[in-house]
C-alpha cells in the first residue's frame, strides 16, 4: 500500500486512542511506554468487537457460514501480513503469539539441523527473547553461541569483528532490527547480506521496527522475520513469523496438534503445508483480525512518515535531556529508533519511574529484558522513554520536565 | 498521594549515606537477595556470635527504597538476638505490607507510604529478607519474585 501523499493530521490521529485521553494521578496521561507495547486505535478495537459480534467461529474445515466468514477473515489477515512486510506470498507468514513465539519455533525447528561445533551468532544488544532461545539451542545441540560485540553506550555493533565470526561456523545469525533498550538501527539488509556470503540463515527481530518504520523482507534479503502485534497498534497474543518458502518447507513442525496434519494415523502423522504446519490448534483468529485492522491503520498514515515522527521526538527528547546534570544517555548520538534509555546519577531507574508516574508520565525502568547488555555497559537499570504516532512535543517537554525534577529530587 | 511521604526525607537520605554500607572481614555468614525485575541487589554481611548479631554490613545496588531500607535493617538487627532480630524483621515487614506506621519506631514508620506502591513493596523487603537468610544460614539467594 502506498503512503499518503498529504502529511498526517497527528492530533486526528491521536483522538483514535481512546485511551490516552485519560487522567492518571492528577495528570493528562502521558504514555511513553510504546517499546513495551503501543495503545490500539479505535479502527482495531472495533474489528475485535465486530469480529466477536458476528463472525466468530473456528477456521478451516467446517462447512458453515460463519466458519467461512472466520476462515476468510483469518487468512486476508494473513494476505495483509505478508503485503504489509512485502512477503512473496501469504504461505510465508506463519501466526504466531508474538515475536518471542516466533523466534522459539525457528529455534525449536532447527534442532536436528546443528551439530556439535556448529555455531549461533547473535549479538550482545539482543533481548532474552532472541537470546535464550538460542541457549536452549545450543545446549541440545552442543552447538556454541558468538556474540558480535557492542562498541560502548553509543551502543553501536562491531561490524569490523563480523566476518571472522561469520566465518566460524556460523548457521544462523539472529539479530534486532532496532534495539529496545539502546535505539539503534541496526544495517539489516548488509547484515543478511553478509551472513549469506558465509552461508548462514538470518533472523532479524523485528519487534521494535514493524510497527515504526518499513519493512520489507525482500530488501532485507533475511531468511525469517518475527514481530509482535501488539507493538504496532494491534492485539496482544498475536504476531507474525516470515520464513522465506523454501526455508519454512525444510523447517521440521513445531508444535504437533490439529491444524498442522495432512493425515494421522495411530502411529504416524504427515504434516500439512507451511504455514498451516506450524500452526497446531485453534489460533487467535480474533487476533489476527485486530492486526490486519492495525496493518491497514499504519500503512494509512504510512510508516515513512511515523518513522520520522517517532525520531524527531525521541531526538529531541535525546538532545533537550542531555541538557540535565548528571544524566547518561545510551544508544547512538546520530540516528535512533523512537527511543530514549539513560541512567540518572544518584536516582535509580525504579525511582525515576516512579516519580514520573505521580505526574501522570509512563516510563520503564529497568533492565528491559537486555541483562548482559546493560551489565556489560556497568548499568544495572536504565529509565527508558519510547514514542509513538500519537505521542506530541509537548510530551516531549512534560518528559524532559519531569525527568529534570527527578534529577534534583533524589540526587540534590 | 505526594511523592513525599514514598520518599520520605530518612529514606533519601539513608539512599544517598547508606549506613554500614562494607563487606564484613569477619562475617561468618552471607546471603544475597536480588530481584530480578528491578535489578536491585543486595549482599548482606553477618556475624553471628553467642547467638547474636555482633556485626552487620551490606553491599548493593538498586533503587532507593532497597537501599535506604538495607540501611536502616542494618542499624536496627545489630547486637539483637536472633530471634529479636526476627521479630524486628516481622515488624518492618508488617509496616510496609500493611502501611500502619509505628509511633515508637520513626524510622522503620518512613516506610509505611510504600504500601501504596505495591510494586515497590518488594524492593523495601528485600535487605531484610537477605538477613533472614543471613541469620538462618540459608545458601539460598533470596529473591522477591
Amino acid at each position: 500500500m502506498n503512503a499518503p501523499l498529504t502529511a498526517p493530521d497527528w492530533a486526528a490521529l491521536r483522538a483514535e486512542f481512546p485511551i490516552l485521553n485519560q487522567v492518571v494521578h492528577g495528570h493528562p496521561l502521558v504514555y511513553l511506554d510504546n517499546g513495551a507495547t503501543t495503545q490500539k486505535p479505535r479502527t482495531v478495537i472495533e474489528a475485535l468487537t465486530r469480529y466477536y459480534e458476528r463472525d466468530n467461529a473456528n477456521v478451516h474445515r467446517a462447512i458453515h457460514e460463519l466458519s467461512y466468514r472466520a476462515t476468510t477473515a483469518y487468512e486476508a489477515a494473513r494476505a495483509r501480513a505478508a503485503r504489509f512486510i512485502n512477503a512473496r506470498s501469504p504461505e510465508e507468514i506463519v501466526f504466531t503469539r508474538g515475536t518471542t513465539e516466533g523466534i522459539n519455533l525457528v529455534a525449536y525447528s532447527l534442532t536436528g539441523r546443528l551439530r556439535p561445533g556448529d555455531a549461533i551468532l547473535v549479538t550482545e544488544m539482543e533481548h532474552h527473547s532472541n537470546l535464550v532461545p538460542w541457549q536452549l539451542l545450543a545446549q541440545r545441540t552442543g552447538a556454541r553461541l558468538l556474540f558480535v560485540p557492542v562498541t560502548g553506550d553509543d551502543g553501536l555493533l562491531r561490524l569490523d569483528q563480523l566476518d571472522a565470526l561469520l566465518a566460524d561456523g556460523v548457521k544462523l545469525f539472529a539479530f534486532t532490527h532496532v534495539s529496545n533498550s539502546l535505539g539503534t538501527i541496526n544495517p539489516a539488509a548488509e547484515l543478511c547480506a553478509r551472513a549469506r556470503l558465509h552461508g548462514a540463515l538470518t533472523l532479524v527481530d523485528a519487534a521494535q521496527s514493524a510497527g515504526h518504520m518499513p519493512v520489507d523482507v525482500q530488501a532485507l534479503g533475511c531468511d525469517f522475520l518475527a514481530l509482535s502485534g501488539h507493538k504496532m497498534a494491534g492485539p496482544t497474543g498475536i504476531g507474525v513469523l516470515y520464513g522465506r518458502r523454501e526455508q519454512l518447507d525444510a523447517l521440521a513442525p513445531f508444535q504437533g496438534g490439529g491444524e498442522m496434519i495432512a493425515s494421522v494415523e495411530f502411529e504416524r502423522s504427515t504434516w500439512n503445508k507451511a504455514p498451516h504446519k506450524f500452526e497446531a490448534g485453534t489460533p487467535d483468529i480474533a487476533g489476527a483480525v485486530g492486526l490486519h485492522a492495525a496493518m491497514d491503520f499504519l500503512d494509512s498514515v504510512g510508516r515513512p512518515a511515523i518513522a520520522a515522527h517517532d525520531d524527531a521526538l525521541a531526538a529531541s527528547a535525546f538532545e533537550r535531556l542531555a541538557a540535565i546534570p548528571g544524566i547518561r544517555l545510551f544508544g547512538p548520538r546520530g540516528a535512533r529508533g523512537g527511543l530514549v534509555s539513560f541512567l540518572l546519577a544518584g536516582a535509580h531507574a525504579h525511582d525515576v519511574v516512579t516519580f514520573a508516574d505521580q505526574e501522570g508520565v509512563a516510563l520503564r525502568g529497568g533492565h528491559h529484558c537486555t541483562q548482559p547488555l546493560l551489565r556489560k555497559l556497568g548499568a544495572p537499570a536504565t529509565t527508558r522513554a519510547s514514542f509513538y504516532l500519537y505521542n506530541t512535543p509537548e510530551e516531549v517537554d512534560r518528559l524532559v520536565e519531569v525527568i529534570a525534577r527527578a534529577a534534583r529530587f533524589f540526587g540534590g | 498521594m505526594d511523592l513525599t511521604e514514598l520518599y520520605q526525607s530518612v529514606i533519601l537520605e539513608h539512599n544517598r549515606r547508606p549506613r554500614n554500607y562494607r563487606k564484613l572481614p569477619e562475617a561468618n555468614r552471607v546471603a544475597a537477595g536480588n530481584n530480578p525485575v528491578c535489578g536491585d541487589a543486595i549482599t548482606v554481611y553477618l556475624q553471628l556470635k553467642d547467638g547474636r548479631v555482633a556485626e552487620v554490613g551490606f553491599q548493593g545496588a538498586g533503587c532507593a527504597i532497597s537501599q535506604a531500607s538495607a540501611s536502616v535493617m542494618t542499624q536496627r538487627i545489630k547486637g539483637l538476638t536472633v530471634a529479636e532480630a526476627e521479630a524486628m524483621a516481622a515488624r518492618f515487614i508488617d509496616i510496609v505490607t500493611r502501611g500502619t506506621p509505628d509511633e515508637e519506631d520513626l524510622d522503620l514508620s518512613a516506610f509505611a507510604g510504600v504500601h501504596q506502591f505495591p510494586a515497590r513493596i518488594k524492593c523495601a523487603t528485600l535487605g531484610w529478607h537477605a538477613a533472614l537468610n543471613a541469620i538462618h544460614g540459608e545458601p539460598a539467594t533470596a529473591s522477591t519474585e
